[in-house]
């Protein structure tokens, strides 16, 4: 947070990964509490594979609707490399929440690019904390991809400056509200990804002592 | 019918800048509404069309669009049109001499300008339209800004009977903020049109005794904006630098510079020179932050105000607070705050086809095809010019392919005297500014062979219906245009259309390799829908045997983003010549089974993917 107390968060991916409705959730939550909100992304032509980024700013008045570089309080990557991409837009020493998945691109397939060998190992290079686990894997293992995006959703809700129950509260109603028979499932890949954050903080800390 | 908003009065809504202005129109009592799809302004209509007890419509092109709107509002209604900025360049032959009629009904047209260019060909300024039309140009910096300035403007635009321009960019119309909304309020309409020649129909004599009326306006509008809510001063204790500032920029200049004070330009055209003069009076120095053109500086010089503006911020792109900031600290002499955080350099990503798209055939067979020129347009396939299919050559403005294509047949040099000339085309495009260039190429015996991807929606813009898809807005039957009678009828020899599917490789490259021998216009039309409609239908997905791979690497060719490659080896071929193989394999949670990759594999390697044992088959 910063002095006019806004908090911003950064979530980014690719098209497809439900990047746009994680931050819709958070901005709900956000707006439940009574905050001012701003959110924007950059998506042009996301449906076709483009990286996705998408700001969410919260506080008592929210002005310009974009995160400074080296400002985000948090940075949550549905995707490796895009970790690496956009950490620089993190306050130093920030906290990276990473899902491990590897998406390559047509560009990398083609032999014009490469993948970056260790993308979290870059990372953490710069200076920065990360915390990674594979959201995919924990959705696929609830039985469905698309739950992806609460599971990100849920490895955010202990680093968010209000109680986890809120973020909770917004996803269930927004899925009670769409889909109700998604409401249980939503509800336990929330709790997988809480409890995977906190595996991933916990091996860090037994890495480091 | 009820509203998709039932938000009662006062409630506050999460809306983007392209919903406040959709909820605004609607509350102001509009009539009709028509736009012409195009990022960044595509969900105002998309909105719109949601709501009850308005008519709203898909247009074929921007001037259209605006027409209808024009046409409501000669009838008494209030009228919204909405556009990229691009739009305005052909809808302007409209609003030129619209300025001269004015309006019955209130009419606003927003106008999206893409600063920053997330999705355009070029970068422009739509607030030069205010100047050139000599009609008012309120700019919003957020959401809730959009929605009041909606309302003002369609109030304004039956005050003054002018219409007027709401521009905004992407960072207002895609950005979400929390807006108070209202109810809708009926706008009555008692006298419809009314039959007045010397108005309605401008002719040159007509048009005459109407230009000084226009400049009349001009003077009310000034004095309109010099006394304008909408053009505030916020004031600050650090006088060092006031800011006049507008759109977007006007929440980034508060942003970055809390204590300094600064100048609101709402409504920004005509420019209130005078309330800016005064406020220049109380600070050390002015300095305009305004995207893109230095406009408002401009004027401000001419009006003999010192101001900083262009000589010290970027004439291209947002002008957001890690722009602003160095810029003024340099002006002030003070030490530059150091860019800590640079980016680190990871591959691009830049936009693909859809997995299956129907256009991947296309390109892929072009790119086998030899001494072509391909003269193409604005669409999704404009990603042809990109890897691995490298086959499209020029781009410039929607319906361009056409006349360009015949532009460089007949001015053909010596070099050129073989090649051949295609055009590619999307449904849309033509039909928005393509079948008159068409008709261009039949009349002047041009020799060019036509590409026309019907797709049956407007596949880059997210897939809204166009009048090739047989239905509209709201996604209800309509009447679809019938692409080989419309084109036969512009004089393309029956003999010379062929529809074909773009699935079918073999066809595909027949009939495109025959065409372009022909020495006139032949147009190939392709039949299959963009996956991302209800037309498009999945089918059972595909996976590679790992064994049969002999890594040739043809059906990476096809572009498809759901072919990986997994490994990449030299090998040496019996001829001596070294090659690299490139092994793939399908992403089979993806692939939709449209057959594209499977013709060009030799060795049979990729086969529908085995319900029973997928982890065998797409296996790393
Ligand atoms: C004057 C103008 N209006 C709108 C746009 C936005 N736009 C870009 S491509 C396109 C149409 C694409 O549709 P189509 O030609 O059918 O091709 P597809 O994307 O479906 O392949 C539109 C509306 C533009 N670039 N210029
Ligand atoms: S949106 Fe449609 S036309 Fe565009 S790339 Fe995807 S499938 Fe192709
Ligand atoms: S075309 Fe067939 S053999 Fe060639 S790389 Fe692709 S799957 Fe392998
Ligand atoms: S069949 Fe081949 S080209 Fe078609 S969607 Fe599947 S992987 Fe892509």
């Amino acid at each position: 947070m910063n002095e006019q107390n806004v908090t911003n968060i950064l979530v980014v991916g690719i098209g497809g990964q439900g990047v746009m409705t994680a931050t819709e959730i958070l901005a709900q939550a956000a707006i439940a509490l009574g905050h001012d909100v701003k959110k924007t992304e950059v998506a042009g032509m996301a449906q076709r594979g483009g990286v996705v980024s998408s700001h969410l700013r919260f506080g008592p008045k929210v002005l310009s609707p974009q995160i400074m570089p080296g400002t985000a309080d948090l940075l949550v990557a549905f995707e490796a490399a895009e970790g690496l991409r956009w950490c620089h837009m993190l306050k130093p020493g920030g906290l990276v929440l990473l899902n491990t998945a590897h998406l390559v691109p047509p560009v990398v397939d083609l032999g014009l690019y490469d993948y970056p060998a260790d993308p979290i190992a870059e990372i953490r290079a710069r200076g920065f904390e990360v915390r990674a686990f594979d959201a995919m894997k924990i959705a696929l293992e609830l039985g469905d991809v698309r739950l992806g995006n609460t599971v990100m959703l849920g490895a955010m809700a202990d680093h968010l400056p209000f109680p986890a129950e809120t973020l909770l509260d917004a996803i269930v109603k927004r899925f009670a509200a769409r889909k109700p028979q998604m409401v249980e499932l939503n509800r336990q890949a929330f709790e997988a990804g809480r409890a995977a954050e906190k595996a991933a903080a916990q091996a860090k800390e037994e890495v480091t002592a | 019918m009820a509203s998709v908003m039932p938000a009662p009065s006062q409630s506050r809504l999460f809306l983007s800048g392209n919903e406040a202005v959709a909820r605004a129109v609607w509350e102001s009592g509009c009539k009709v509404a028509a736009a012409y799809p195009g990022t960044p302004s595509t969900e105002m209509l998309e909105v719109l069309s949601t709501y009850p007890d308005i008519y709203t419509e898909w247009s074929v092109n921007e001037k259209v669009s605006l027409e209808v709107a024009i046409g409501a509002a000669f009838a008494g209604s209030r009228a919204f049109c909405a556009m990229k900025h691009v739009g305005m360049n052909v809808a302007s032959d409209a609003l030129m001499t619209l300025t001269l009629t004015g309006v019955i009904g209130g009419l606003v047209i927003a106008i999206a300008d893409d600063v920053g260019l997330s999705s355009s060909q070029n970068e422009q300024d739509s607030r030069f339209w205010g100047r050139f039309a000599h009609v008012p140009v309120f700019e919003p910096s957020d959401s809730q800004e959009a929605y009041e300035m909606t309302k003002l403007a369609f109030d304004f635009s039956e005050k003054h009977q002018v219409p007027v321009i709401l521009r905004m960019t992407t960072r207002i119309n895609h950005v979400k903020a929390l807006v108070t909304v209202g109810e809708r309020m009926p706008h009555d309409n008692p006298g419809g049109f009314k039959k007045d020649p010397a108005r309605w129909v401008m002719t040159p004599a007509g048009a005459g005794r109407r230009i000084p009326l226009m400049f009349e306006r001009d003077a009310i509008l000034l004095a309109e904006a010099e006394s304008s809510p909408l053009n505030v001063v916020e004031s600050g204790s650090d006088r060092r630098v006031g800011f006049v500032a507008s759109g977007p920029a006007w929440m980034h200049v508060r942003e970055a510079f809390p204590a300094m004070p600064a100048l609101k330009l709402g409504f920004s055209c005509p420019v209130p020179v005078e309330k800016i003069r005064a406020f220049a009076k109380t600070v050390e120095r002015l300095v305009v932050v305004e995207e893109v053109e230095p406009l408002v500086e401009k004027e401000l010089k001419a009006a003999g105000i010192a101001c900083h503006g262009k000589d010290i911020l970027p004439k291209q792109g947002e002008l957001a607070p890690n722009v602003l900031k160095p810029a003024i600290a340099r002006l002030l002499g003070e030490p530059v705050p150091e860019n800590l955080a640079k980016p680190a350099p990871v591959f691009p990503r830049p936009p693909t086809m859809c997995v299956a798209c129907p256009h991947l055939g296309v390109y892929y067979t072009l790119s086998q095809i030899k001494n072509l020129t391909i003269s193409g347009d604005i669409g999704c396939y404009t990603l042809g010019a990109g890897h691995p299919w490298n086959a499209l050559d020029t781009t410039i403005s929607m319906g361009a392919s056409m006349g360009i294509a015949l532009g460089l047949d007949k001015g053909r040099g010596e070099a050129d005297k073989d090649k051949r000339i295609l055009a590619v085309i999307g449904d849309s495009t033509f039909l928005h500014m393509g079948m008159q260039g068409l008709l261009d190429i039949v009349y002047n015996r041009g020799n060019v062979t036509v590409l026309l991807l019907d797709n049956r929606a407007v596949g880059m813009t997210g897939g809204q219906p166009d009048p090739g898809s047989g239905r509209d807005i709201h996604g209800e039957p309509a009447p679809r245009v019938d692409f080989a009678k419309l084109v036969e009828a512009l004089g393309v020899k029956k003999e010379r259309i062929h529809v074909v599917d773009p699935y079918q490789l073999p066809v595909l490259f027949k009939t495109i390799r025959e065409e372009i021998k022909v020495p006139e216009v032949s147009v190939i039309i392709t039949d299959q829908p963009c996956v991302l409609i209800d037309d498009y239908k999945k089918q059972k997905p595909y996976a590679v045997i790992d064994e049969k791979c002999t890594g040739c690497g043809n059906c990476v060719e096809v572009g498809c983003p759901a072919i990986h490659v997994t490994r990449r080896e030299k090998a040496v071929k019996p001829s001596g010549k070294e090659v690299e193989l490139q092994f793939v394999r399908i992403e089979t949670s993806v692939c939709t089974g449209c057959g594209l990759c499977v013709q060009p594999c030799a060795p049979e390697a990729i086969v529908h993917a085995d319900p029973r044992q997928p982890m065998r088959l797409v296996k790393h």
